[in-house]
């Protein structure tokens, strides 16, 4: 069974006069444990692609199933369930919490989740364990390198133990020693089993995935595994 | 449910403390609407205790019975007097009165006191010996008006300690002379000191025996006079009101369809028209400071809208990784009870100091008193600023879209 479906997903929005159809019929089908890389230039549609696979924005037209669940019929709540169970989000500026430690910022999820206090922070200091960060609990954003920071978003991404890791420009902060460290942890990631979907415009950075999907004005241009 | 409340909890006081200066600020308008409130209600409060307790020492079981002319034969020019003869039909034919005085009060020139070059207006009543245990009058000086100073018309008086020092009388005054109304009298007695009621002296005061007074006003002049009365242990308030009053009734020729000309008072009923009008007046100016907390809500209103663009990209974080709608509303919720909940509390200290100093500085003013009423609504109204007016920031905060707040910069 496919992970991820997509049939001819668009997503169009009105930009002044002009209608802007950042996706365009895009169809996809997506197994577990893949390991993929959208790559294309700015203005490709692939960050799109990527908020649409994290449920984060919703697609004018076409079918998006995840673990054969229609998604497109889902209220609000709903989808706040699937991105916090299925989807576990990397940002390109982190976008950690300012004002939690890492520890609180890897807890957040499972506060949604309903988990209560002790079994949360025993979650999250193992996840924080499994990125080598268990140390810097205590430390708030501002007082953790670029890297680390990455580190606590991957942890608080991977707390809730979701089907997908969905990263957008993962190193795009990052120096190129410490993207490296980043990019293999992914690799290690994907080889414990999880799916990992990512973007970046780097090819290095691409060739860590299995599968590349290159996109151009909202239509794919090349699936490697299509070839 | 409850355990989220907790967590919004936890990081409303987070996200408070982060901002401590401007958290002050906006609660600024509550401190200062709830302060005021309870100020007032503190002093007005103290207030009301004080007179309470004026009135318990008129004793719970008195009555006091004095002429109330209808407004219709007012304007007639008619005037209802209470007279010796009621007194007399009251005191021959009703059961369960311990004592009985009736008060006879000096008016024109028999208020004017004189002692050597010293001229002072007072209160002069002329009444019996039984005045002092109905009024729990007490003495300090020499003895009070007897039985026998009224059968004889004795030229005697009982003054107040206020007029020792207006008259300029040694203080030791008793076997002095002063002149009322031209005739002299001889000072027998000085009472103990009653203090101020709304600011009235009720130490100046001059008594002297009933038939005295009587024969200085002139038996031509028909008596106006006040019966007081106390009951005894066991008799049934209700039973005597009604029995005096079909007496006086009777004795004043009323038919059926004309109201009383007289007024039967009892501590209870002084005390509750007293008590109403605090009341109205702690109502208005409750009224009146409620006002601020009006403005100190919209304050409140205006930093949580603030704050929820400040944290746009904040909410769009915890929407992404799963954040529900009711999660934030929740927490931006909580933020502004919590912050008004804060106002609230110090306000309350505030004004209670406020009330206490207020209270302090103002000569002869009883202490200042804080009902739990009182903090109980001050707490409650600011939870309601709280709510009100954090509900509009909240829901905007909540209803923003994941990915609108996650670009928003």
């Amino acid at each position: 069974m496919a992970l991820i479906e997509l049939e001819q997903i668009s997503k169009h929005y009105q930009m002044g006069s002009q209608l802007v159809k950042a996706v365009h019929n895009v169809s996809l089908t997506i197994h577990h444990n893949e390991y993929i890389a959208f790559i294309g230039a700015s203005g490709s549609g692939k960050s799109t692609m990527m908020n649409i696979l994290g449920c984060l924005d919703s697609p004018t037209n076409g079918h998006y199933r995840l673990n054969d669940q229609n998604v497109a019929t889902l209220d609000e709540s709903a989808l706040a369930d699937i991105r916090n169970r299925e989807i576990g989000f990397i940002f390109q500026s982190f976008n950690l919490l300012p004002r939690a430690t890492a520890l609180q910022n890897v807890m957040q999820p499972l506060i949604y989740l309903g988990i209560p206090f002790n079994e949360r922070k025993n979650l999250a200091i193992e996840a924080l364990a499994n990125v080598q960060l268990e140390d810097r609990s205590d430390h708030l954003p501002n007082e953790l390198s670029g890297g680390q920071r990455q580190r606590v978003a991957i942890a608080r991404a991977l707390v809730t133990k979701p089907s997908i890791l969905l990263a957008d420009e993962p190193t795009g902060n990052l120096d190129s020693q410490t993207s490296v460290e980043i990019m293999r942890l992914f690799d290690q990631l994907h080889k414990d089993g999880q799916t990992i979907i990512m973007v970046t415009h780097e090819d290095d950075i691409a060739s860590h995935s299995n599968r590349q999907i290159k996109m151009k004005d909202g239509n794919i241009l090349r699936d490697s595994s299509a070839i | 449910m409850l355990f989220s409340l907790a967590e919004s909890f936890r990081s409303a006081l987070l996200a408070i403390k982060a901002h401590g200066f401007r958290s002050f600020l906006t609660t600024l308008g509550i401190i200062i609407g709830v302060a005021s409130v309870i100020a007032v209600v503190s002093v007005v409060q103290g207030l009301s205790y004080s007179i309470n307790a004026e009135f318990e020492n008129l004793g719970t079981n008195t009555l006091t019975i004095r002429a109330d002319t209808p407004f219709k034969e007012a304007l007639k020019g008619k005037i209802a007097r209470i007279t010796l003869d009621d007194y007399q039909t009251i005191s021959d034919n009703v059961t369960g009165i311990d004592s009985m005085t009736p008060t006879y009060q000096g008016f024109g020139r028999v208020r004017e006191i004189k002692f050597g070059s010293q001229m002072e207006v007072s209160n002069v009543l002329g009444t019996t010996a039984s005045y002092r245990q109905v009024n729990s009058l007490y003495i300090d000086q020499g003895r009070f008006i007897t039985l026998d100073d009224d059968k004889k018309s004795r030229r005697v008086v009982v003054i107040g300690p206020s007029l020792i020092e207006k008259l300029n009388l040694p203080s030791q005054p008793l076997g002095q002379f002063i002149q009322i109304a031209g005739e002299w009298f001889k000072i027998v007695g000085v009472t103990v000191s009653k203090g101020e009621l709304f600011g009235i002296d009720q130490d100046n005061i001059v008594i002297m025996p009933f038939s005295t007074i009587q024969s200085l006003i002139g038996r031509q002049t028909k008596p106006q006079i006040t019966i007081q009365l106390s009951l005894s242990k066991n008799a049934d308030t209700h039973q005597v009101v009604s029995t005096i009053r079909r007496l006086l009734r009777s004795n004043h020729n009323l038919s059926h369809e004309q109201i009383d000309d007289f007024k039967i008072q009892t501590p209870e009923q002084l005390k509750s028209s007293f008590t109403s009008i605090i009341d109205g007046i702690t109502m208005v100016l409750g009224g009146i400071v409620s006002i601020s907390l009006l403005v100190g809500g919209i304050g409140i209103m205006n930093i949580m809208l603030v704050s929820v663009t400040e944290r746009t990209r904040e909410i769009g974080i915890c929407k992404a990784i799963g954040a529900k709608r009711h999660h934030i509303l929740m927490q931006f919720l909580i933020e502004a009870v919590v912050l008004s909940l804060l106002g609230g509390l110090i306000g309350i200290a505030l004004g209670f100091g406020l009330g206490v100093l207020a209270s302090m500085v103002i000569p002869n003013f009883p202490p200042a008193a804080v009902p739990l009423w009182a903090i109980l609504i001050a707490f409650g109204f600011s939870a309601g600023v709280g709510v009100v007016f954090g509900i509009i920031p909240a829901a905007k905060a909540a209803n923003l879209k994941p990915i609108d707040a996650l670009r928003y910069e």
